[in-house]
């Protein structure tokens, strides 16, 4: 292998780790942090619901899917910029 | 239907096929509509008319998916474009708890059982960003394949066999269950009898053709479970006027039971007589409990349920059926999608029939009516009959309070259709779809355990030369007594359903999750690291769950049964690092291994047939 592959390999695990961790901060924001304060966020109204329940039912279910897509995206754009994306 | 048997033509039509599919059962719908309008069909009849006829299907793909090639038979011959594979993830996903029990528990349950709505939704982001596209590249048939030849040795192969043996049959014991309990009232036979005829189905489905004829029914499953599943709520929110897309607008709804509760005593009036099986109305809709414990009783319910699916092998098995790394990614999103039509609904189906249920104002209501006139509804009558419902005028007042109406969560998606007096026809829809909910989980679930006995331990660790014939057939074979164990244990009804199914994702997290994380985000993970994770988080689960359990332990800080994964996990997570960093660091070969597995171009780790 040489050093420019070996240079670009370093580069996409280094960009893949990054956006990983991003997904993963997100990802425990509206896993955790949201519901720990429901009860508070229940005080306040989003189209009719209190806000609380909002996202246990609905809310945090949109921002998974949306975050993944996002992801989907994002993942293929660095194997593409690294040269390490599969054929099309 | 010779377009079966031409693979890329079959794939490449993929969505005229199934868009024909679909308008068909819409056309089976539509028929069975007029005949109980017209014919004079009765509720009976048509049940027995849906379950039957969805299951002919079934068997149908099944039988025209049959293979006799090992890559076809264990990962579909890598062809399953991301969108079908999301659609067949979420109906291996969904099973008869998520279908029948999940509104249920909601209406019962309230704020708190909408963890597990956040957890088997949130746990999609850790398996498309942890696991598979790492494991597709690895080109594994089973999630052992990859344990196995990522550490080395039979022992890991062979531990990690025998932890996704212990969490998917606790699982499957559950879904044919739910056939049985399905089949029994649709066809009218013994709930014994239901079960083994759910097994035939499910048999159908899967033996001739593996993960092809899985992937192909499922599919085709999801398609009537999600019809079956929104297709009341629809009819309902209409009715009420809540307009057509009722999930965005029930917070009126919402709000209206919570200035109903304190009104009708929610959560103030207890009942005072008990009725093994079901129970009063009790937990507040909207609003979760007022203390840090019930916040981190959420929260860690949530962990647990996520940390599992990221571990359940016949979930992670379902991304090594795309054509590449990328569309593996690509599934999982599509995945969520699907399953989250069906979770944001499951909330608005428990509001809509708990509004039904309780406001004054809607002729449906039943709570502060006089008993004699709730005695005299038709479903009233017959869900009592059946055990699961009961009115008792404790007071003796001879009106009907919040804590004297006793019924099991189950029934809000069941009798749904007829508390809102909507037609049979949505009742015998109702049921093929809890028919194929259940059926497509207990599918995928016999299948990873099959080819992890046959193809890790048979084949990899027993009898290295077996010919292909012999691995297949030996796959089949183990099928049918593998099936015939779940049957056998589920008519002893030993658990709940939903017990036994959060008790497989803890069994899952606890042996499986790091040991499958950390072999592919740390390098320096070795053989001994992963053993120990293994034994020690199955171990300590076990015993977590016995000592709480039965043997009468004080769960530690609201650990429950429900959330012994989070110990199990967290001890194997200790004991894999401890160990991995007391002893050497795997060998040059192996580190290169992970490198190849992290990056998506180039060949698969394992050979497209070994």
């Amino acid at each position: 292998m040489n050093d420019q592959v070996m240079e670009n390999r370093e580069e996409h695990w280094r960009r893949t780790r990054n956006l990983m961790i991003i997904n993963l901060i997100i990802w425990f924001f509206f896993a955790f942090v949201v519901h720990w304060f429901a009860r508070d966020l229940n005080e306040i109204s989003f189209i009719g619901f209190p806000v609380g329940y909002y996202m246990a039912s609905q809310g945090s279910l949109f921002a998974f899917v949306i975050q993944l897509f996002v992801f989907v995206r994002q993942q293929d754009q660095i194997d593409r910029d690294c040269g390490v994306a599969e054929e099309d | 239907m010779s377009w079966f048997r031409i693979q890329g033509r079959f794939v490449d039509n993929l969505p005229k096929i199934y868009g024909i599919y679909t308008g068909g059962f819409l056309g089976f719908v539509a028929l069975m509509a007029i005949l109980e309008q017209y014919g004079g069909a009765t509720a009976d009849t048509i049940g027995i008319l849906f379950v039957a006829f969805t299951i002919v299907i079934y068997a149908l793909i099944g039988w025209l998916s049959r293979t006799m090639q090992v890559d076809a038979y264990y990962v579909a011959g890598r062809e399953v474009p991301p969108v079908f594979n999301g659609m067949a993830t979420a109906a291996d996903w969904m099973s008869g708890a998520s279908f029948v029990a999940m509104a249920g528990g909601i209406y019962m349950g309230g704020h708190s059982y909408l963890a597990f709505v956040v957890g088997w939704t949130g746990g999609y982001v850790l398996v498309a960003v942890l696991m598979a596209p790492y494991l597709r590249k690895f080109g594994c048939y089973t999630v052992p394949d990859f344990i196995g030849t990522r550490y080395g040795g039979n022992l890991t192969r062979l531990l990690a066999v025998l932890v996704l043996v212990v969490a998917s049959f606790t699982y499957v014991t559950a879904q044919i269950n739910a056939t049985g309990t399905i089949a029994s009232r649709a066809l009218q036979i013994p709930f014994e009898v239901g079960v083994w005829f759910g097994l035939l189905g499910i048999l159908l489905c899967s033996m001739l053709g593996g993960m092809r004829a899985v992937t192909w029914t499922q599919v085709a499953q999801y398609i009537v479970l999600i019809i079956a599943y929104l297709v009341p709520v629809f009819w309902m929110s209409m009715k009420q006027d809540f307009g057509v897309i009722p999930q965005f607008a029930y917070g009126d709804a919402t709000a209206r039971i919570q200035e109903l509760e304190p009104m009708l005593g929610v959560g103030t009036l207890k009942a005072t007589e008990s009725f093994a099986g079901l129970s009063a109305l009790v937990n507040l809709h909207a609003t979760p409990g007022d203390s840090a414990l019930a916040a981190w009783k959420f929260v860690t319910l949530v962990a647990a349920m996520m940390l599992g699916t990221a571990s359940l092998p016949h979930i992670l098995m379902r991304y090594f059926t795309t054509p590449s790394v990328r569309a593996a990614r690509t599934s999982v999103a599509w995945s969520l999608f699907f399953i989250t039509l069906l979770y944001f609904t499951a909330p608005a189906l428990a509001t809509f029939t708990k509004l039904q249920v309780l406001d004054p104002n809607l002729a449906t209501s039943i709570i502060g009516k006089a008993i004699v006139d709730v005695n005299a509804l038709e479903w009233i009558q017959k869900w009592s009959e059946i055990g699961m419902l009961k009115i008792a005028d404790s007071n003796g007042d001879g009106i009907l309070q919040i804590n004297e109406f006793f019924m099991r969560g189950d029934i809000v998606v069941l009798a749904t259709p007829e508390i809102a007096g909507l037609p049979y026809v949505i009742s015998g829809l109702v049921a093929a779809g809890g028919m194929a909910a259940a059926m497509s989980t207990a599918d995928g679930l016999l299948l990873a355990i099959a080819n992890a006995l046959s193809h890790d331990l048979y084949y990899k660790i027993i009898d290295p030369k077996a010919e292909t014939r012999k691995r297949l057939l030996v796959a089949r074979i183990l099928l049918i007594l593998i099936g015939a164990a779940g049957a056998f244990v589920a008519s002893l009804k030993l658990t709940s359903i939903l017990g036994a199914v959060a008790w497989a994702f803890c069994f899952a997290m606890s042996g499986l999750f790091f040991p499958l994380v950390l072999g592919v985000w740390w390098k320096r993970a070795n053989r001994a690291g992963a053993i120990a994770g293994m034994a020690v988080g199955l171990g300590v689960g076990f015993w977590y769950l016995y000592m709480v359990r039965f043997a009468g332990m004080e769960p530690w800080i609201g650990l429950d049964h429900l959330r012994f994964g989070i110990v199990g996990a967290s001890a194997s997570l200790i004991s894999m690092v401890a160990v991995t960093l007391m002893t050497a660091a795997p060998d040059a070969e192996t580190q290169a291994m992970v490198d190849e597995v992290r990056i998506p171009s180039g060949a698969t780790i394992l050979g497209s047939t070994h």
